[in-house]
């Protein structure tokens, strides 16, 4: 076995870093529109600071549909949006692009409900001290979820892993494409079983790091 | 000055579950009263603190402070007008996530005030209410009474002419009941600030209370002076309320 994967060495190093790619600046992109997205879910929602149902409704529809469409079907269906985007519809650059529109609103969920968990009294409080909506969401809102945001980046990250390995399916590289490849194609259960344990050492890290800075951070519960 | 004008507030009007909070309410707070607003649990007291803070609009009648329509305040006004009367909130509503000084200093950075007014202005303040020693510690950290104070004094930041006070005391022990009075007082005399209480104990009242309105059942009952509310109360709810005293404790 040992002799297998070290005969594999670079090919799993790629991979490695492909997914790692993948992950990376996929989830950094589904926040840049998934958080925006988030925050005006959540303050337009009744009773928010900017309450439009309106805009809340089609919204929330929007999000709804991005959720339920599964992420293999939203590769294919991407594909030639993705090539005006990337100008190829094949790699782990050109995967990119769906894994971000398919965890966007998931990000925007995610967001939405770190919000939810801000005492409604804080920002009152902040609107009797004369802050308007803007500095009510950068420092009510967004300042007092810092540690849920956190870990809701983790938990986003790790979900993108997931997906990222789906889109290797179809020809994105990174870990997943060489589980299906050696693993499933061929039948080297040992390269399958080694891709899986370096995705699961992957997911641990990211869980670690970010629950380690996120507890660090949160000062709400600190007696 | 603050005129209550005949101020009536109605929750989801024409609902089937309409509620009227204050039915045709009016009295005065002169400049420089600590004023007590007294009433049993849901006689309305909270929804017209929160008419007075301008977190609600009466749904008819009119709060003037200093002749100006709360309810007409939009935009930078409105921000300003904020900025001239501070709220203690009866849960503090603290920043979690903020040090006490970055608390205190909150409003002044709203009000976009230059990094060294800030500073200043946060000591001072930290001094006021006693808790220069607690300055960098969190608001988990600290104790209930400790956090009120906090609260009193982000109100404070900006100089309001008038402190707002919901049921300031009534989640606190009697000795820190005592303090924070105490402190209230001092506010009054050393800043000059209007202070407004709404509470339902009697005893806050005739501690500290200069003036009293008296709610009942979203109506005005009576107000004047605490001295001659108390020796010779008018209504029945004053009376009542005077009976009960030290009695039950419900917010």
């Amino acid at each position: 076995m040992l002799e297998t994967i070290l005969g594999l060495k670079d090919v799993l190093i790629e991979g490695t870093i492909d997914t790692l790619y993948m992950v990376t600046v996929s989830t950094l992109f589904a926040y840049l529109i998934g958080l925006p997205l988030g925050v005006l879910l959540f303050t337009t929602a009744r009773g928010g600071i900017h309450e439009n149902t309106t805009v809340n409704r089609v919204l929330g529809w929007v999000v709804n549909i991005g959720r339920s469409i599964p992420f293999i079907i939203l590769i294919v269906a991407l594909i030639p949006f993705t090539r005006l985007v990337i100008g190829k519809a094949i790699g782990a650059t050109a995967a990119i692009v769906p894994l971000v529109i398919g965890s966007a609103p998931f990000v925007a969920r995610l967001v939405e409900q770190s919000l939810e968990e801000v005492d409604p009294g804080v920002v009152e409080a902040a609107k009797c001290m004369g802050a308007d909506r803007f500095h009510i969401i950068v420092h009510v809102l967004l300042g007092e979820s810092v540690p849920s945001l956190i870990r809701g980046f983790s938990i986003t990250a790790i979900t993108l892993i997931g997906y990222s390995a789906m889109a290797g399916a179809v020809g994105a590289g990174g870990l997943g494409d060489i589980a299906i490849r050696y693993g499933y194609h061929r039948y080297q259960t040992d390269v399958m079983l080694f891709t899986l344990v370096l995705m699961i050492a992957i997911v641990c890290i990211i869980q670690f790091i970010f629950g380690f800075a996120a507890n660090r951070i949160d000062k709400k519960n600190r007696a | 000055m603050i005129q209550i004008e005949n101020v009536t507030k109605v929750f989801k009007p024409g609902a089937e579950n309409e509620v009227t909070a204050l039915n045709n309410v009016s009295f005065t707070i002169e400049n420089g009263d600590i004023f007590g607003i007294i009433g049993m649990s849901g006689a309305g007291k909270s929804t017209l603190l929160r008419c007075l803070s301008m977190l609600e609009k009466p749904t008819s009648g009119r709060i003037l402070q200093d002749g100006v329509d709360l309810a007409s305040l939009r935009g930078k006004a409105l921000l300003k007008a904020h900025r001239k009367t501070g709220v203690v909130f009866q849960g503090y509503n603290l920043l979690m996530q903020k040090t006490v000084r970055q608390n205190i200093a909150f409003p002044l950075k709203l009000a976009h005030a230059p990094k060294e007014q800030v500073a200043a202005r946060t000591d001072e303040l930290l001094q006021l209410v006693g808790l220069q020693d607690k300055a960098d510690v969190y608001p988990a950290q600290l104790s209930g009474g400790q956090r009120q104070r906090v609260a009193i004094a982000r109100a404070l930041a900006t100089s309001p002419e008038v402190l707002l006070c919901d049921e300031p005391t009534s989640a606190l022990d009697s000795l820190t009941t005592k303090q924070m009075l105490a402190l209230l007082q001092d506010i009054n005399t050393k800043l000059g600030v209007t202070i407004v209480i709404i509470t339902h104990e009697i005893n806050v009242v005739r501690a500290i209370c200069n003036k009293v309105a008296v709610i009942d059942a979203a109506k005005f009952a009576e107000s004047g002076r605490t001295d001659e509310i108390f020796d010779s109360p008018k209504s029945s709810i004053t009376r009542l309320l005077l009976g009960t005293e030290g009695g039950q404790k419900h917010a």
